[in-house]
């Protein structure tokens, strides 16, 4: 900033509107930001790294960059020994469900509060809005109680259930649908179309982004969701991965480094790669969601 | 649960119609049809939301006055009305005072600290880089896409006092890094720091939108009037930004005051409850089966978070009206709630 503030200073007057309209790049800033970067992706590149060395190398002071011998086994054990494969289910049934879930009725929901007035309509709103903010800690304790007098404990209905609809899918839909002309919904009101057939033809397929940004963030949150997995799946075969990792990382497998960054990697990769091919989206659905209104 | 009993009114059949017409402001059959049609779309959602979301969190509210235990679940009557007492048990509890001090340190310490180098971030990459813009955004983004369980269990192996990479790479300026998980100093500073790390992300997506609202003309005009650029920022840019980073310092808060996967995963609360945080303390006593004391404390960690809402909002909306429609959102939000 110093050096930004000395240059201004010292240009010529009838260049200061140009240097702030197109700032010239500075070197130092690319530096500074890419050191950050760095620090940034280290974490990832190490973990990936460290999941194909040996525990022994692992143990290795100092430590090393490079594996000096890469070895699978690490992700063999994970695959052979433990049971990971029903874990990479569990957590893709679970997310996949929730997802769709929260699409369809969030959606329908969004339109009814978008578009139609209705009565019912503020009260509805409010309450659901309301929920927006309560921490998860709070509904934790009833919750099992209800599952579990439910008899859904440790089964894919305790875990997905209580996902299906999220309150926030409902205000990012009706902030979108509201974007959308009043006059397209009133034309095809006047031709006699139902409000389910207005919804399904006239204004689901506008609403592409923002059932995009939607997935994607109810995806991302029912993969990495831990809390309510934890204390409801009580059995290894109905762990999500999250949990399968947490529960081994403080378990009988704490030492077995290897083994817990294969198990990282497995957790991250998709993620990671899923969220670097669709990246636009993220950030765009990030500003749909905080800022455009 | 009532208002499942309500929504009979609304989709009331077209014969009693005209008992409800003061209700409707201009009741034409099309417009029954249409809220019909519109009850029709809420009740899926709305079923849900009532079951699982709504009667959980007024559920918790009466659990929280009980004595209700993990045994009580196969026999309801043995509970009892016990007033305030749990609240009472849970603030005097050392360890709970201790939880919360813990959940403050990490709050007060790690938003503004997310705040400031989030900011940095934002204002290094509004400076007109064009180049690698887009790819540096990527970049510190990328773990917020990231499941805390997994990179907390990787920041453990890289915090390790012998051969852990942090403390490696300060053996290279000649520091002796400390043991960081294992020390009741640095156990919570190197939480932190990971924490930092991870939701960074976001808010330099939301900086770099706000951004984009600081006026130009401002700049240029203040520029030829002799301003340096810290004054610019000091007097344009962050006077501007202030809703921005009223909406960062909330929803920032409001993760933070529930932080539960670090602890879980890298210390287990320890050592000696260095970094037990109030959600973890939650966890433990319904663990334990005392369902009452666990629901007393999550309403006293969910009157923490609108106490921090409104606390932000006091510090930072005050001053500036022109905050819009996401403010509007907030205060709706937390007024209702």
């Amino acid at each position: 900033m110093t050096s930004t503030s000395t240059a201004t200073a010292t240009k010529p007057r009838g260049t200061v509107g140009s240097h702030l309209g197109e700032p010239q790049p500075r070197r130092w800033i690319y530096v500074v930001l890419g050191l950050g970067l760095v620090l940034v992706v280290t974490p990832f590149i190490w973990m990936l790294l460290g999941s194909f060395k040996t525990n022994g190398e692992l143990r290795q002071n100092p430590p090393t960059w490079w594996p000096q011998a890469p070895t699978l086994g690490n992700y063999q054990e994970l695959f052979t020994r433990l049971d990971f494969p029903q874990f990479f289910t569990n957590s893709v049934v679970v997310a996949v469900v929730v997802t769709v879930g929260n699409l369809v009725f969030c959606s329908m929901l969004g339109y009814a509060f978008a578009k139609i007035d209705f009565w019912g309509r503020t009260w509805m709103f409010r309450l659901v809005l309301a929920t927006l903010m309560i921490p998860g800690m709070v509904t934790l304790v009833p919750l099992f109680v209800l599952v579990s007098n439910l008899g859904m404990v440790n089964t894919y209905f305790g875990l997905i259930l209580p996902f299906l609809a999220g309150a926030f899918g409902v205000f990012l839909m009706r902030q979108f649908m509201q974007g959308i002309p009043d006059e397209l919904i009133d034309a095809a009101r006047v031709d006699g179309a139902g409000e389910l057939r207005i919804f399904a033809t006239v204004v689901m397929p506008l609403c592409k982004p923002a059932l995009a940004t939607l997935a994607i963030l109810t995806f991302l949150g029912s993969w990495n969701n831990f809390l309510w997995p934890l204390v409801v799946a009580s059995t290894e075969d109905m762990y999500t991965l999250p949990v399968a990792l947490a529960l081994y990382s403080v378990g009988q497998n704490s030492t077995n480094y290897g083994l817990l960054l294969a198990g990282a990697c497995v957790v991250l990769v998709p993620v990671l790669v899923v969220f670097l091919a669709l990246q636009r989206h993220f950030v765009q659905g990030l500003a749909t969601t905080g800022l455009k209104t | 649960m009532s208002a499942t009993l309500t929504s009979g009114k609304g989709v009331r059949p077209p014969g009693t119609a005209d008992t409800a017409a003061p209700r409707v402001r201009r009741s034409s059959p099309l417009r029954r049809r249409r809220s019909i049609a519109a009850w029709g779309m809420a009740a899926p959602f709305m079923v849900l939301f009532l079951v699982f979301t709504a009667w959980p969190v007024l559920s918790s509210l009466f659990m929280s006055v009980t004595d209700i235990k993990s045994r009580d679940l196969q026999n309801p009557f043995a509970v009892d009305f016990v007033g305030l007492e749990n609240f009472s048990t849970v603030l005097s509890d050392p360890l709970f005072q201790k939880a919360a001090f813990n959940t403050l340190y990490f709050v007060v310490v790690g938003v503004p600290l997310t705040i400031l180098v989030a900011l940095a971030i934002a204002l290094a990459l509004n400076t007109g880089i064009t180049k690698l813009s887009g790819f540096f955004r990527v970049g510190y983004y990328m773990p917020v896409v990231t499941s805390i369980v997994a990179v907390a269990v990787v920041w453990r192996f890289l915090l390790q006092p012998e051969n852990g990479l942090i403390n490696e790479v300060l053996g290279w300026f000649g520091i002796q890094g400390p043991d960081w998980l294992g020390s009741t100093t640095w156990a919570m500073p190197s939480l932190i720091m990971m924490s930092v790390w991870r939701s960074l992300g976001t808010l330099v997506v939301i900086f770099l939108a706000g951004l984009q609202s600081v006026p130009k003309a401002l700049h240029e005009a203040s520029a030829l009037d002799g301003a340096n650029a810290w004054q610019r920022l000091r007097n344009i840019t962050l006077p501007t930004l202030r809703p921005t980073m009223l909406f960062a310092g909330v929803i920032t808060g409001i993760g933070f005051l529930q932080f539960f996967e670090e602890p879980f995963v890298m210390t287990q609360g320890g050592p000696l409850n260095s970094t037990l945080s109030v959600a973890y303390l939650i966890y433990n006593t319904f663990g334990f089966g005392n369902y009452g004391v666990a629901a007393a404390m999550s309403y006293v960690l969910f009157a923490a978070v609108v106490l921090l809402t409104v606390i932000n909002f006091k510090v930072l909306g005050e001053r500036d009206d022109a905050a819009g429609p996401r403010r509007r959102w907030f205060r709706r939000a937390g007024g209702a709630s």
